[in-house]
């Protein structure tokens, strides 16, 4: 075997390193008291006194270094689509773009969580915090750059299981464990079939490697099986109706971190498999006009019924689940088509989407955090008392409902055009309509936050400096990402589709 | 010259820096900044016209137009259409910025007196030194795009200067009506410039080569107009006239003028008597040429209505100039009337090629003379107007009277003023005047005697308001009260400098400087023109004598009394308030804009209240759908999958 191999999964070697670094470091750091330690790695943080200690800042700059390392073209090997172990592993510049992007949303998580994990009940379980969260992500990785189904497989379930953890991370707490159990049960239900669907797929074609498939499938009512299997277990990562039911349980009861992390980020990146996927073994004519026609109910359900459900709901957690429903349908809007078009408007908008989304579980985070509400009625007359992060707040629920000048503006556009272009006019449509029913929504906490008197508001606070970075990067992205047109440039030019 | 930039840029700076820290600044302090920037701006104005017109002529005798600075700002259809932003200057330009930043000064001057101790006097200087800013930008913009621009941030500066007393219903009434009027007629003027632009494929007002803007002949093939788009030019024109009619209050969009003397004097001596309102003079000036080339093909000539619309406005301000008590009305119609001069004097320029002694294109160097005296005398004028209002609290004549032992240098120099606009000798609207007569007796003799006649009630009128305010009945009771007194030293300065101005200006060899061809013009006297003009102005100073000096006034009142009917009706301005209205809110809101509205309130608006009920209802109807159970979670999911399996296979098979 060449080992050389190996060299091909820079990505995926970093980030284990950076696992491992930590892991190692939780193991022989925790216990003792760091905090001679924190002075002195960050000096100006623990003179200011706002809680950010060595043990949570040490994985930012780790995962920090490690964005920069992948991102940075270091030879032009690097850029070049290559694949390692007979087709098993694949990589492009798109999909070392795709985990950048991945990465920066972790490193918005782990600073919102910086404050919250050095509580008390949660220091002593900091170290996994970390390394849970970064094995879900290396999941995700081999998830992306998968050229196998079971290489898919396996980096799907090392994405999923670990999230359970994630989710249940409060144990003590009865619906953090309940919602753990119901994602685990419901992962495994939809794990288990999408491997039903993977061993259809393999009966009618003989293989698992995506080219080989994407060569010799023929429409049967095998294949198709397999296909819908297929859909429906991306469909639950990424919540789409009608596999979505397990999302607004699990965000309810998870802590709001992992929410935000479950939010964007797994979503995200199945979002993106998802399109891969299709494309390369699902291209040919039949069977895209097969799964056009199964996305396009699947999308007019999720952005429906998710904005129903969503006007009705007083929690903001579960609020934010079904946004984060519709919002899956807008991004789905770009696989469309499967234009090269398409992969950069969905690679865009989970960009945009990403910077929005976080930004508010920040703000949620933090207020849940200093007051213990979340409910919508809490958050009224929040501009009274804490008129900054009631402003940034806004600034991301505009982007997240496509007010212009917001990236999610732009975003939202593109994905549109893209579809459009693709020849979904009526899709169109009807997404465009629901952005009005969103708006409506979104704008009920904007309401709520500057309008509605309150005689018991949420007493002002001074927010930690991890979340104020996070809102920092959160707030950067939502106003200049749309603004910037060089990112969607940039994205674009490494763009493929059909 | 590129420190011309600094012209536009210093009010600029005044302008945010009184508007951003004025709250911080003492009045003093802003009022000082204010005028200090302005005179360095007009100290500016000055070098550049000495630098100008001392620079040696070109070969054929005339001023090089200059561009010292011009750049492409936005570039359509690959550049070749651009919007350009610069400076040019050009006689007519560089004129017109000695106007405007002489007169500016003078008001900054005049305004520490007028408005000390208001609230708000930052606030003022600040939007004086934005006003002055745009206006210098208007003149000197180096195409018709750039033009507009600042044509509109006039009328903002004017709309918040009108505005300035906001607490006051009348002003704010008189500020709306102002932007609403002029904005009107400039939605034409900006279907004109796109329609030019379109057609022309250029913004520029003509084509410079070696140094001046190209004759007439050859601006077709410069620009290359085909025969198609030939005809579309003279709609353009057409349309940016009534842009020009409407900032320069030409019947019968006159009706904001009146009404926009609710601002503070020495702003309606700034910008509705000497700057603003002569923007439209100065932009048919501007087009001149192509006026001129291509105003008159297609059965339309815009010059002849340019004329006629000249006309008609100036008898018509001048007859309701008659009978109005206010006085700052009195001299706003009056306005009216000395633009509308200057109008008829462009209207009836027919050519500009051969400038020496042809009457055909002396109307140019006329109207554009008027346009420079005017400034000065009308100026002079409202800050009189100004200074008495100051002294006895109130607009109406009724107050006034005999105000000559009170207010002796604001008597003396009004009479100078109300001298000059009469046209008596050897005051400067005397010479600018007659040159305007002239080329209206040479282009129809109807319209040189009609306009003869207006001179002559512009006479009338303005001794009527001058004896009405400094002889005539004296309101003792009010005087007595509180004694009228001589205003302070920086308004009478401002007054002296400019009567100073209005005694000499008819001196100056202006024909030298603008004219027609850009070539040297010797400005002569046309003695039979002049002569009867004199008289005729003469004697209707003797009738307005004869009928107003006395301590009471039988014969006015039996005028009064004899042409009652005529009376009111010129008091009311010929009711033209009371006919828009009756267009407006009779005819426009109550059968256009009221359905307008009844459909959107209810089917539109109804149409989405439905939207939200029906989404509110049907989004808990599907509630049950989220009921918490795991297995019933499992139960959809594969539901979902056999749907999805059924909608798949129908594609396919």
């Amino acid at each position: 075997m060449d080992y050389s191999q190996f060299l091909c999964m820079t990505e995926e070697l970093s980030l284990l390193s950076v696992i491992v670094i930590l892991f190692l470091a939780d193991l022989f750091v925790c216990g003792k008291e760091e905090r001679g330690l924190a002075c002195a790695a960050d000096g100006t943080c623990a003179v200011s006194g706002c809680g950010c200690h060595f043990r949570t800042v040490f994985p930012v700059l780790l995962m920090l270094v490690h964005t920069v390392i992948n991102l940075v073209p270091w030879c032009s090997a690097c850029a070049a689509p290559a694949e390692a172990f007979g087709g098993m592993y694949q990589h492009t510049a798109m999909m070392t773009i795709m985990k950048s992007v991945l990465n920066v949303g972790v490193i918005v998580v782990f600073l919102m969580a910086a404050k919250w994990l050095n509580a008390p009940e949660n220091r002593i379980k900091m170290g996994e915090f970390h390394t849970i969260t970064l094995f879900t992500v290396l999941g995700m990785y081999f998830m992306i750059s998968s050229g196998h189904f079971i290489m898919f497989f396996i980096g799907l379930e090392l994405a999923s299981i670990p999230m359970t953890a994630l989710i249940a991370y409060d144990k003590k707490r009865m619906e953090s464990a309940e919602a753990g159990a119901k994602f685990i049960l419901l992962a495994l239900f939809s794990s288990g079939l999408l491997l039903y669907g993977i061993s259809l797929i393999y009966g009618a074609c003989g293989t698992l490697y995506f080219d080989a498939i994407g060569r010799t499938i023929q429409p049967n009512l095998l294949s198709i099986l397999g296909l819908v299997l297929f859909i429906s277990g991306m469909g639950f990562k990424i919540s789409l109706v009608p596999f979505h039911l397990w999302t607004a349980d699990t965000y309810e009861g998870a802590p709001t971190v992992v929410t935000g992390f479950l939010s964007v980020i797994s979503k995200g990146s199945a979002a993106f498999v998802l399109f891969t996927v299709l494309v390369k073994v699902f291209g040919s004519e039949a069977f895209m006009g097969a799964w056009s026609e199964g996305f396009f109910w699947i999308i007019i359900a999720s952005i429906t019924i998710a904005n129903l459900f969503a006007i009705r709901q007083k929690n903001l957690k579960r609020f934010m689940a079904f946004s984060a429903i519709s919002q899956a349908g807008y991004l789905v809007l770009g696989i469309m088509g499967g234009t090269s078009q398409g992969m950069t408007a969905l690679v865009f908008y989970l960009l945009v989407y990403m910077a929005a989304n976080l930004g508010a579980f920040a703000v949620l985070h933090v207020v849940e955090q200093n007051s213990g509400k979340i409910g919508m009625d809490d958050y009224d007359g929040l501009y009274q008392t804490n008129p900054k992060l009631a402003f940034l707040m806004t600034l991301c629920l505009f982007s997240l409902a496509g007010i212009p000048p917001f990236a999610g503006f732009f975003s939202k556009f593109f994905v549109f055009m893209a579809a459009f272009k693709a020849g979904f006019h009526l899709l169109v449509f009807i997404a465009l309509v629901n952005t009005v029913i969103s708006l409506y929504y979104y704008l009920m906490i904007v309401k709520a936050m500057y309008i509605k008197p309150n005689d018991n508001p949420i007493a002002t606070f001074k927010s930690d400096c991890g979340t104020r970075a996070a809102l920092a990067i959160c707030t950067a992205g939502v106003i200049l990402l749309g603004l910037v047109s060089c990112v969607y440039n940039y994205i674009d030019s490494f763009a493929y589709g059909l | 010259m590129e420190y011309t930039l600094l012209i536009l840029l210093l009010p600029f700076l005044s302008f945010l820096f009184l508007g951003i820290c004025g709250k911080w600044l003492s009045h003093k302090t802003a009022g000082t900044v204010g005028t200090c920037v302005l005179a360095v701006v007009a100290v500016l104005s000055y070098v550049t016209a000495y630098e100008y017109f001392t620079a040696p002529r070109l070969a054929d005798g005339t001023f090089a137009t200059l561009m010292p600075i011009n750049f492409t700002w936005l570039p359509f259809f690959n550049g070749s259409l651009h919007f350009d932003l610069g400076i040019m200057l050009d006689p007519i330009s560089v004129m017109m910025l000695i106007v405007i930043s002489t007169v500016s000064l003078m008001v900054h001057i005049y305004s520490f007196g007028y408005m000390h101790g208001e609230r708000g006097f930052q606030r003022y200087y600040a939007f004086l030194s934005l006003f002055t800013m745009s206006m210098l930008g208007l003149v000197v913009a180096t195409n018709i795009f750039q033009m507009y621009m600042f044509w509109e941030l006039v009328g903002v500066s004017s709309y918040l200067l009108i505005g300035f007393y906001y607490t006051t219903p009348a002003a704010i009434a008189a500020s709306k009506k102002a932007f609403i009027v002029t904005r009107f007629a400039d939605m034409f003027f900006l279907i004109g410039i796109l329609i030019y632009g379109y057609f022309a494929g250029t913004f520029n007002f003509g084509h410079i080569e070696g140094g001046s803007l190209v004759a007439v002949g050859d601006f077709s093939t410069v620009l290359g107009i085909d025969a198609e788009a030939a005809k579309y030019i003279p709609v353009a024109l057409g349309l940016m006239f009534i842009g020009g009619a409407g900032k320069s209050a030409m019947f019968p969009l006159h009706i904001w003028l009146p009404d926009a003397m609710e601002g503070p004097t020495p702003v309606s001596a700034l910008i509705h008597a000497a700057t603003m309102v002569v923007a439209g003079v100065f932009l048919i000036a501007r087009m001149m040429p192509l006026l001129i080339g291509f105003g008159a093909i297609g059965g339309l000539d815009v010059l002849s209505i340019v004329v006629w619309v000249g006309v008609f406005t100036a008898f018509y301000a001048a007859a309701v100039a008659c009978a109005q008590s206010d006085i700052k009305r009195v001299l706003a119609f009056s306005t009216i009337s000395q633009i509308a001069f200057m109008m008829v004097a462009l209207g009836v320029c027919t050519e500009l090629t051969t400038g020496h002694h042809n009457p055909g294109s002396l109307g140019y160097m006329a109207s554009m003379f008027h346009l420079f005296t005017h400034a000065m005398f009308k100026a002079l004028l409202f800050l009189g107007a100004g200074c008495i209002i100051h002294a006895v609290h109130s607009n109406e004549m009724s107050a006034m009277g005999g105000l000559r032992k009170y207010m002796p240098i604001t008597h003396v120099t009004f009479l100078i003023a109300c001298l000059a606009i009469a046209g008596i000798p050897p005051f400067s609207g005397f010479f600018s005047k007659d040159e305007i007569l002239t080329a209206c007796f040479a282009y129809s003799p109807f319209v040189g005697w009609f306009m003869t006649a207006i001179a002559a009630m512009t006479a009338f009128y303005m001794f009527r308001l001058y004896y009405g305010i400094f002889w005539g009945t004296e309101n003792k009771k009010l005087h007595a009260e509180h004694t009228p007194h001589e205003a302070p030293l920086p308004m009478t300065l401002p007054l002296i400098f400019l009567a100073v101005v209005t005694c000499v200006a008819g001196f100056i060899p202006f024909g030298h400087f603008v004219s027609a061809d850009g070539q040297a013009y010797d400005i002569h006297l046309d003695w039979n023109v002049a002569g009867t003009s004199i008289v005729i102005a003469v004697s209707a100073i003797l009738l307005a004598t004869y009928i107003y000096i006395g301590e009471r006034q039988p014969v006015a009142d039996a005028i009064q009394e004899k042409f009652k009917s005529l009376h009111r009706w010129a008091f009311k301005r010929f009711y033209m308030d009371e006919v828009y209205q009756f267009v407006t809110h009779r005819i426009i809101f109550a059968y256009i804009s009221r359905p307008i509205a009844w459909f959107d309130r209810h089917v539109v608006d109804g149409f989405f209240d439905f939207l939200a009920w029906g989404t509110n209802a049907l989004g808990f109807r599907i509630r049950g759908l989220q009921s918490g159970s795991v297995q019933k979670y499992g139960y959809v999911f594969f539901i979902g999958i056999l749907i999805l399996l059924g909608i798949l296979c129908l594609a396919v098979f």
